[in-house]
């Protein structure tokens, strides 16, 4: 995989092997990090968690089993779906988690079960294949979740698109964050996360306190 | 007792519940925490809900936590952590106040707490 996490500028930060709550945990909340196979859900997650990467197996319905078509994984059987996620406990009690999140349509009532009580998503595009995002696009955007776009800065990502046609081609309305992140990179990915908390902190912001 | 490292689980999923495909309770979210009340659990308790006590033993987890460490899905930890909650072994904790996902001073702590990470 040409996108492995390997050396950053800023270093992932330290898991530690055990993964039970600390004593000071009181207020949990979670964040979808959502978007297609392969566009970098999971290293944004290890490049950010606190706790060594996790994640559960979860069932999916009989019929989605029939459509799969996952590259590099034509095994018909494959019933279950892995669901990475990852915590970072920040001072004041709170308790962040993140949950890869995948997209596609067939995965709804897997994404509802996972979006339920969630503060926002954060969705991750490739820009070598926009086309890609756009049924997680729908799916936020039907569950009614806030979100912001984190473009995924692969090496090879073409540089000629301007912010407009990249807004243009996904549709998106113009209070809807659009950063550039390195999912590789913890400081990059805590920067794309800050975004989407603070367009859900402007949302909510009564009008006359903008 | 945490469950294997490697290989399939100690468990398999469809027995680890008895049969039973549903939580006597009505939603335990994923990010509910679980904590162990510290009773000596009684005997004969089935084995999957004592690797759950078993792994609570330590410390409190959410009901994801305790999927991933059990290599169990999140459905069969809620149906064990709802009959140990009946049994009065284990309680549960919803993750946040109802309501308050979108209170201004929680999403002002999460912000501010992301911005304090990145000058560590």
């Amino acid at each position: 995989m040409a996108f492995a996490p390997s050396s950053t500028s800023s270093a992932p930060r330290t898991p530690t092997g055990d993964v039970h709550l600390p004593d000071t945990a009181r207020d949990l909340v979670k964040i979808l990090v959502a978007g297609p196979f392969g566009v970098g859900k999971t290293t944004l997650i290890d490049s950010v968690s606190e706790i060594r990467p996790l994640h559960t197996e979860e069932p999916l319905s009989e019929a989605s089993a029939q459509v799969d078509d996952l590259a590099g994984v034509r095994d018909k059987s494959t019933t279950t779906v892995a669901v990475d996620f990852g915590r970072i406990s920040l001072p004041g009690g709170v308790v962040l988690y993140l949950f890869g999140t995948p997209g596609q349509e067939r995965f709804r009532a897997l994404w509802d079960d996972i979006a339920y009580g969630a503060l926002g998503a954060l969705v991750l595009v490739d820009s070598r294949r926009i086309d890609a995002s756009f049924d997680v696009l729908g799916l936020v955007e039907e569950s009614g979740l806030p979100y912001a776009v984190a473009f995924n800065a692969f090496p090879d990502a073409p540089r000629h698109h301007t912010r407009e046609q990249l807004r243009a081609a996904l549709d998106l309305e113009a209070g809807t964050p659009m950063v550039t992140c390195d999912a590789r990179d913890a400081d990059s990915s805590v920067d794309a996360l800050l975004a989407l908390v603070q367009h859900l902190i402007d949302r909510n912001a009564p009008e006359d306190a903008r | 007792m945490t469950g294997r490292r490697d290989g399939r689980p100690l468990v398999p999923a469809y027995l680890s519940t008895g049969g039973v495909a549903r939580p006597s309770r009505s939603h335990l979210e994923r990010l509910s925490v679980l904590t162990g009340t510290r009773t000596p659990a009684p005997a004969g308790l089935p084995a999957a809900q004592l690797a759950l006590l078993d792994a609570l033993d330590e410390g409190s987890l959410t009901v994801v936590e305790a999927a991933a460490l059990l290599r169990l899905p999140v459905s069969a930890i809620r149906v064990l952590a709802a009959d140990l909650i009946d049994r009065d072994l284990v309680l549960a904790r919803a993750p946040i106040p109802p309501a308050g996902r979108f209170d201004p001073d929680l999403l002002k702590r999460v912000a501010d707490g992301l911005r304090a990470l990145k000058h560590i």
